[in-house]
Order: structure tokens, then sequence, then C-alpha cells
């Protein structure tokens, strides 16, 4: 299997034209607010790409970005909307949190980590069963059930980390602390840690499974055809379970990597819903896992470096939402143009 | 006095039940409103950010001129507004309804925590308390008259809006055209109406309709407008809007069950118990799922909902 070819190549050229186009509405708007676009946008390089520590920081968001972004791939490949990830993500990490000192206390440290992993890979699951058992069942639309399944898992981590996972001794609600010598073995010296490479094998390894292998090829016809699908004798309602249960393991894998990497630990108040925003990237990459890497990593920078940057223009963080929004817009437009004029010729 | 008796208390009825119409007054209003793109055939994931630009043109500009009814105006233009882009995306330009839902909620989030924050973020305004109208006779009613009937008058035209919809949807050309274009598109373009056009007036409704909904949540349930306020609010909205299969007075029940629901956990507070406030926020959201476990087989969404209308392609 090449993994990079021509193809590749367009597909990451194509996105180009309306990034660099909603860079530039991003400019203007800066600068309709009395902000230098420049300073903004070299503030952002500096600190997400040049500076050593930032560059490291991209990479380890990167590591709980790429798991959604995996996640989604599988479940949009089999034509289901899973926007229940920042839910899974969460609640799988307040379990993970939770449960982390105790365990890596009582286990050898080889078997705790995966056995915490294998943890939020569960509680995951277990947030997806309803919806996938709705859909697959009776049919209910799975966008607005897991969605609605995400406002209920923000509430629940908030109440867990606040009664039975609160650690006593601290004055704000939170979980107990993963020491830093006990998380997740860093590479080299720097802050990146192995989560990082396991995210990208990850996705890679997704890739591969839903475009090369037998069961890539169900999910996608259940995906592109539901009613062919079943004629071909598969049975739908159970791989509609089996990838939802999927999509949102690797979505809880995701949370589990954030705390073991990086936090060690969840506040009440904590939820970056990173799900959302990795949708319109996992769309813009066409649900390709090698050019999702890309969009992840180009995402990355303008989180670690639109924070930096935001605070030094005097601006709140969400303004990086309005970029995020515009990147999606002005390329699903300029797709549509281009699709037009190929039909025209 | 015992815990019980202050549950039954007058006071604490009336404050249960007024408590339970205000929360469930912007529900009803994006409810209404997604059901009528919904019965157009396209699925809003945008009226989240159509509620909460509502939401913030409403308590800007009820602030800035002290006008309620202006502000009403405001939210619904700003709602219409981002209606407008999701009618150009999606209906003019067929792109998928879910990406741009989707853009155009996080477009919203970004733009209204920006504009808070440069005009809000250091003064914290809030609005007087909103006039009321108690409504003559009918608030004279002992217990719940006075709670039911003595509401800022935008509650009132909310309730009208039920009856103006369904009278549409079953007597008018409106209500025909609309069913038309969510379940067999091809059909009303053979009638010579413009399936376009008929959605994009559907967009344009319930975006207006999400911004009402989003300028009573921060005009008259809050008195103040922050980012993300609408918490959840609009994509509620849809789910109403999906169970009540094409009914108005279907999308009430729902908002009222919510609303009360949310009333009844900030009233057992009040009396004297301790809910957690996570409580309080997840029961809709519990509800809702209970309600799509119970009923989600008989939700009937239209044969085209989500695909866009092109001539000669079906």
């Amino acid at each position: 299997m090449r993994l990079i070819g021509r193809a590749h190549i367009e597909a990451v050229l194509r996105p180009a034209a309306p990034i660099v186009i909603a860079l530039a509405a991003g400019g203007l708007i800066l600068a309709l607010l009395g902000r230098d676009p420049f300073a903004f946008y070299a503030q952002v390089v500096r600190r997400a790409i040049t500076s050593q520590s930032g560059l490291q920081e991209t990479l380890v968001l990167m590591a709980p970005l790429l798991l959604i972004a995996a996640s989604l791939i599988v479940s949009f490949r089999a034509g289901l909307w899973n926007l229940g990830v920042d839910g899974q993500f969460l609640l799988a990490a307040v379990f993970v949190a939770a449960q982390a000192p105790g365990w890596v206390e009582r286990m050898p440290y080889w078997v705790a980590v995966p056995a915490l992993f294998l943890l939020a890979a569960a509680v995951g699951a277990i947030w997806s069963i309803v919806p996938a058992l709705l859909r697959a069942y009776q049919g209910v639309n799975e966008i607005i059930s897991t969605l609605m399944m995400t406002f209920l898992g923000l509430s629940t981590s908030a109440l867990l980390v606040k009664t039975v996972f609160d650690d006593p001794d601290t004055a704000v609600p939170q979980t107990l602390v993963l020491p830093v010598a006990e998380r997740l073995p860093r590479i080299a010296d720097s802050l990146v840690h192995i989560g990082v490479p396991i995210a990208v094998i990850a996705i890679l390894v997704v890739h591969y499974v839903m475009t090369r292998t037998s069961f890539g090829t169900r999910v996608g016809i259940v995906g592109h055809n539901p009613a062919a699908a079943h004629h071909f004798g598969l049975n739908v309602p159970r791989l509609t379970v089996g990838v939802l249960a999927l999509s949102s393991a690797l979505a809880g894998l995701a949370g589990a990597v954030e705390i073991l990497g990086v936090r060690g630990v969840v506040r009440a108040d904590w939820h970056p819903s990173y799900g959302l925003m990795v949708v319109p990237l996992v769309f813009l990459a066409r649900f390709h896992g090698v050019v999702s890497i890309l969009f992840v990593a180009f995402f990355a920078v303008l989180v670690i470096g639109g924070e930096s940057a935001s605070r030094r223009a005097d601006l709140p963080n969400h303004f990086l939402l309005i970029m995020v929004a515009l990147i999606l817009l002005i390329l699903a437009l300029v797709e549509r143009t281009a699709g037009r004029r190929a039909e025209a010729l | 006095m015992s815990a019980v008796e202050a549950l039954l208390s007058a006071t604490f009825v009336t404050a249960f039940v007024s408590g339970a119409v205000t929360a469930a007054v912007p529900l009803l209003l994006v409810g209404l409103g997604e059901q009528i793109s919904e019965k157009a055939g396209v699925l809003n994931l945008g009226l989240e950010g159509m509620m909460l630009v509502g939401a913030y043109c409403g308590f800007a500009l009820a602030l800035a001129s002290g006008s309620f009814w202006g502000g009403f105006g405001a939210g619904m233009a700003g709602g219409a507004f981002v209606a407008a882009l999701m009618a150009l995306l999606c209906v003019r330009f067929a792109l998928n309804q879910i990406v741009v839902g989707i853009g155009l909620t996080l477009a919203a989030q970004g733009a209204t925590s920006l504009a808070h924050h440069i005009q809000f973020s250091s003064t914290f305004p809030r609005l007087p308390r909103q006039p009321e109208l108690a409504l003559p006779l009918l608030s004279d009613i002992p217990v719940l008259g006075e709670s039911l009937f003595t509401q800022h008058p935008f509650a009132y035209l909310s309730a009208a809006a039920i009856v103006l919809l369904a009278w549409l949807y079953r007597y008018s050309n409106v209500g025909l055209n609309l069913a038309a274009a969510g379940e067999k598109p091809a059909a009303l373009d053979l009638a010579g109406v413009s399936v376009v056009a008929t959605r994009c007036w559907a967009v344009l409704a319930t975006g207006a309709f999400a911004g009402a909904g989003g300028a009573y949540l921060a005009n008259v349930g809050a008195g103040l407008f922050v980012p993300f306020m609408t918490n959840g609010a609009g994509f509620m909205g849809i789910v109403l809007a999906m169970l009540a299969r094409g009914r108005p007075s279907w999308v009430l029940a729902g908002a009222l069950v919510v609303g009360l629901s949310t009333s009844l956990t900030t009233a057992v507070q009040v009396a004297g118990f301790q809910v957690p406030t996570d409580v309080v926020q997840m029961i809709p959201f519990a509800l809702i799922i209970i309600f799509l476990v119970a009923f989600g087989r008989s939700a009937r969404l239209p044969e085209a909902l989500g695909r866009p209308y092109e001539r000669g392609a079906h």
C-alpha cells in the first residue's frame, strides 16, 4: 500500500486555497477589530511551531485530536453521524482520571496502563449504546440522540467529579492527581509522550481497516446504501451497533490519552469540546486517515498558537471558533464551485 | 413551615408554574421554528447558532434602546440572518446540511463570544425585569391563573403562533407546499412551485423563530447575555420537532414537559432540598433521551429530509 500518492498531494493542496481565503478573512476581522493581523499570525507561528516547547505542545495536543478523528472516520464512513464524541471523550477521561492513581499503585505499570485504556474504551462505547440501539432497531436519527448524550455526558461528568470521584483533600472539585512520574513515558526528554505515536498509528490502522479490509467494505456499503447492504445479506443493525461502539471507544481512548499523557486530573469545569471542531476537519479530509493527520496538525497549531496570540491581542479564546467555521464554510463553497466547473467542462 | 407545606403553598406553585413557562417558551419557539424547515426537508443543525445570535442581538438591542419589543425584533432579525446563510449554502448551493449546520453554530458561538468580550465583559450589564401583562379575568383564576396568565406579552404571541402554524399546515397552500418540499420535492417542482424558494422561506422562518426563542431566553429568562447561554436548547428544539410529527401542539407539550422538569428542580432547591446544579442541567437531556426511547419508533421524518433538491437529480 502506497501511503503517499498523487491523490494525497491533491487532497492536501485542494483545501489550501480555502484555508488561505479563511485566514485572509480572519485577518480582515482582526483588522476591523483594530488588531494587527500580521502580528497575530506571526505569534501563532512563533508560539506553536518555531518555539521548541510550543512545537512539543502542538504535537501533544494532536494525540487526543487524532484519536477523535479516527473515531469520526469509523462512523462517518458507515454513514453514521456520531456527534456525541465530546460526551464519550469527557466521561472516559473522568473515569480514567479517577481510577488511574489507584490502579497504577496496585498493579504493575504495564498492566495498569493498558487496563486504563480498556476502561476508557468501555466507558466511551457504553455512552453510545442507547443512540446505537435506537438507530439500529428503531430508526431514530443518531445525530440528535448522540448530541443529547453529549450534553447529558457533560453534566454527568461534572456531577461525578463533584461527588464520587472528588478528591476530598482539594478545595476545588477535582479527581485525584496522577503523579507526573506515573504518566505516559515521554520521548527523549521532551513533553511528547508515547500517546502521540500511538495515536498516529491508531488513525493509520483505522484508515487501513476502513479502506482495505472486508470489514471496512461492509461498513462502507452500509454507509452508502443500507437497503443494498440488507440485500447483500449484511446484518445492518448489528453493524450499526458495532460501528458506533468502535467509534465511541476510540473517542474514549482520546480521553484516556489526554489524562494519562498530559493532565493527570479532571476538574469539574473542564470540558474541551474538541469533538465538534474535529468533525469539519475530517470532512475536509473526505474521511481520509492520512490527510486527516495533516489537518489535525494544522488545527493543533491554530489552537496552541491561537491561544497565545488571542491573549496577546486581548481577544477571547473562542475567537478560534470563527476561524474554524470560516475555513469549513469557505472550503464547502469552493468544493462546490470546483465541482460545478468540472461538470460544465 | 415544614418542607411539605412549603411545597404546597400558593407562592410556591406560582413560582413553579411561571418558572416552567419561562423555561418552556424558548424551547417552544425554537421547536416550532425547526418544525417548519423539517417539514420542508431541511435538517437544521445551525439552529443552536441561530438561537445564540438571536439571544445576543435581542439583548444588545434591548439594552441599547430599552425596548423589549425592539429586542425581539432584533433577535428575530439576527436568527434570520444566520438562517439566510444556511439557506444560501444548503438550499441554493446544495451543500451538506450537517457540515454547514455545525459550521454556522461554531461561527455563531465564536462571534457572540467575541462580541460579548468586547462589549460586556468588563461591565456585565443586566436588563431590568421585563414588563408583564396580566390577562384580565384569566389571571384571576385561583392558584394557576396568576402564574399562567401573568407573562411577558411575547409568551402569549408564541402561544398564538401554535394556532396559526397548525392552521397554516392544515388549511393553506403554504402548508401543502412545505410538506411537498419535504416529502416529494420533484412533485412540487412539477406543480410549478419552486422547491428552492419554498425551502429558503422555510429556513428563514425557522431562523426568525429560533432568534425570538434566543431573545426570550436572554431578555425575559435571564436578563443578560453570556456566551454559550443556549447550552444545547437549539439542539433540543430539533428533537422536539422530530418527536412532534409535524404537529405544533405536540411541540408545546414537549416544551412544557421539559420546562416543568427544569422548574421543578429549581423549585425543590428553593424549598430547601439540596439538588446539585449539574442534576438540574441534566434532567432535560435525560428526559429527551427517555422520550426518544419511548416514542422514538413513531418519530417520523419527511422523506427528503437532509437531501438538497436539484432538478433532474432524482
